[in-house]
């Protein structure tokens, strides 16, 4: 660990303004959005914008909250206050028309192990109420290198490859707005070199893509925006390279060296409070 | 309605049906251990057992029946925890599918895995001599009881399949269901027992249930059996629905 600037306070609860904030409506807006469990507040008022096309991170330690977020973006779960919108639409009063423009692949692959690969995609195609789900199955093997597979019940695949499958049931029926929670959590490299390939495809075809992580070098990878939960509240929001410029350049004393996206995040929440909260 | 209700269930339910003929060991393991107790009171206690009937197998099978019944809709709970567990549960449920497909699906998958267990059964029960000189008619109403029977309990089995926290908890449900047929009429007459258990026994609906199929199995006039028993199944089937669509909504909001 390279942490060299402790200057956290100022920088809690900073605001960056977006260079390009381009529509008007972005696809996902999230405003004041809280959800306690019991006791536990879990969100504190989360605002959050994401454009239309864009890939955004939303990082946070293990128990910040994320699924939560999700959950209730995906209108699985009703938050206490504040709204949300996606599409244009309010998860709370028009759930039926959110959910025709979604897709959710939750934290742990959601795949039919007793069906083969390509009957979980036709089902999925079917529940989608979709043309030739057949046809659609078979494109989606042959994007994510499964054609061979295909006909293998599901049981048998390998994590990379199961995730693989849980990502390409996500994308039937082109829906324009996509959440992965923690697409690449438990996987091995090779498996997570292949979901992030899959990520960018996705968003390459215009796909909004709201992905969360606890792996900062992800979001570095894959994300235009990357949004920081912590404590309830998105603390701070913005490029890498606005991320980056939060802290100073190093003033090290032999090398001059970038903040990496791992200073910002320690320094921002603080290298000891993630432990206890999972 | 929603207007997708029909092609989504049919989906659905098309999947959980391959889920059985990929393990058909549960329409085996479903009807086993109704076949042993057949088996078992047949050949070991039946001799014992003064029923007044002229074969003990006749007088037992309806019994057995409602017991492959009990053991069959675990299953549905079962899977349905499963689902749950494995999180495809809230895929359905985050996409534009009607909603209620996904638990009228498990139980029409239950209906068709418990008629065949059903069969098998029956054919065990010929094979040791049952027989009975029913019509076509007679037959349809047998089945008719038993579809009321088994939508109920299976109703039944969407409550813990919905709620319970270990897939041991989800099925465990189903053993004093499977136990309410030794106090009945399905294995020994009422009127052997002392006071208190006879007057379980007999305002119990399994009672009523047995009898009113023995009457049909034996083509005497049914009369009130049969009204009683469908009131049973009846009043079980839409007390049993709405506390599922109670626990459905609590899981899913
Ligand atoms: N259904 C629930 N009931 C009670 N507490 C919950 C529930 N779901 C999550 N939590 C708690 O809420 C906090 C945030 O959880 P979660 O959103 O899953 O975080 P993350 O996905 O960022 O790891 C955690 O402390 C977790 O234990
Ligand atoms: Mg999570």
């Amino acid at each position: 660990m390279t942490l060299t600037l402790r200057q956290p306070s100022m920088l809690t609860g900073m605001d960056i303004p977006s260079a390009t904030q381009p529509t008007p409506e972005p696809a996902i807006h999230v405003r004041g959005l809280e959800k306690s469990y019991k006791d536990l507040r879990v969100l504190r008022g989360v605002d959050l914008d994401v454009a239309r096309g864009s890939i955004v991170a939303l990082l946070g330690s293990n128990g910040a909250g994320k699924t939560t977020m999700v959950r209730i973006l995906a209108t699985l779960l009703r938050a206490d206050a504040g709204t949300a919108r996606v599409n244009s639409l309010d998860v709370a009063t028009r759930a039926a028309d959110v959910r025709a423009s979604i897709s959710l692949t939750g934290q742990f692959a959601a795949v039919d192990e007793i069906l083969t690969g390509r009957e979980n995609l036709v089902l999925i195609a079917r529940l989608r109420h979709l043309k030739d789900p057949g046809g659609i199955a078979d494109d989606l093997l042959a994007r994510f290198s499964l054609t061979e597979a295909g006909g293998r019940r599901v049981g048998t695949y390998s994590g990379g490859m199961r995730r693989r499958l849980d990502i390409a049931m996500s994308l039937i029926g082109n829906p324009p707005v996509v959440f992965l929670d923690e697409p690449t959590t438990g996987l091995d490299p090779q498996a997570r070199l292949e979901v992030w390939q899959a990520v960018r495809e996705l968003a390459a075809g215009g796909t909004t893509v709201l992905l969360t992580t606890q792996y900062l070098d992800e979001a570095e990878q894959l994300a235009d925006r990357i949004a920081i939960l912590h404590e309830g509240r998105i603390v701070v929001d913005g490029t890498l390279g606005e991320l980056r410029r939060l802290l100073p350049p190093a003033t090290v004393e032999y090398v001059e060296k970038q903040p990496t996206l791992e200073d910002v995040f320690l320094t921002l929440v603080g290298a000891g409070t993630e432990q206890g909260q999972r | 309605m929603n207007r997708h209700f029909l092609g989504d269930t049919a989906a659905l339910l098309g999947r959980s049906l391959r889920h059985i003929g990929r393990s058909p060991d549960t329409i085996v393991t479903t009807a086993i251990m109704p076949i042993a107790f057949m088996l078992l009171f047949v050949y070991v206690f039946g001799g014992a057992i003064e029923t007044g009937a002229d074969s003990y197998v006749n007088y037992l099978l309806p019994g057995i029946l409602l017991i492959t019944i009990a053991s069959g809709i675990s299953y549905t709970a079962y899977r349905l925890f499963l689902d749950i567990q494995g999180g495809i549960f809230e895929r359905f449920q985050s996409m534009p599918i009607a909603r209620s497909a996904v638990l009228w699906a498990h139980v029409l998958t239950s209906l068709v895995a418990n008629l065949v267990s059903l069969v098998v059964v029956v054919g065990v029960a010929l094979l040791i001599g049952f027989r009975t000189g029913m019509n076509v008619l007679g037959w349809l109403a047998v089945a008719g009881i038993l579809v009321l029977f088994t939508l109920a309990l299976t109703w039944l089995a969407v409550i813990p399949g919905l709620t319970a926290t270990s897939v041991d908890g989800a099925s465990a449900f189903s053993y004093p269901l499977i136990l309410l047929p030794f106090v009945s009429s399905a294995f020994v007459p009422t009127g052997s027992m002392p006071g208190p258990v006879r007057a379980f026994a007999e305002h119990q609906p399994v009672t009523a249930i047995v009898d009113a199929i023995r009457h049909l199995f034996t083509r005497q006039p049914v009369g009130a059996d049969l009204w009683v028993a469908l009131a049973w199944c009846a009043g079980i089937l839409v007390v049993a629905y709405l506390l599922a669509a109670v626990a459905y909504r609590r899981r899913i909001s």
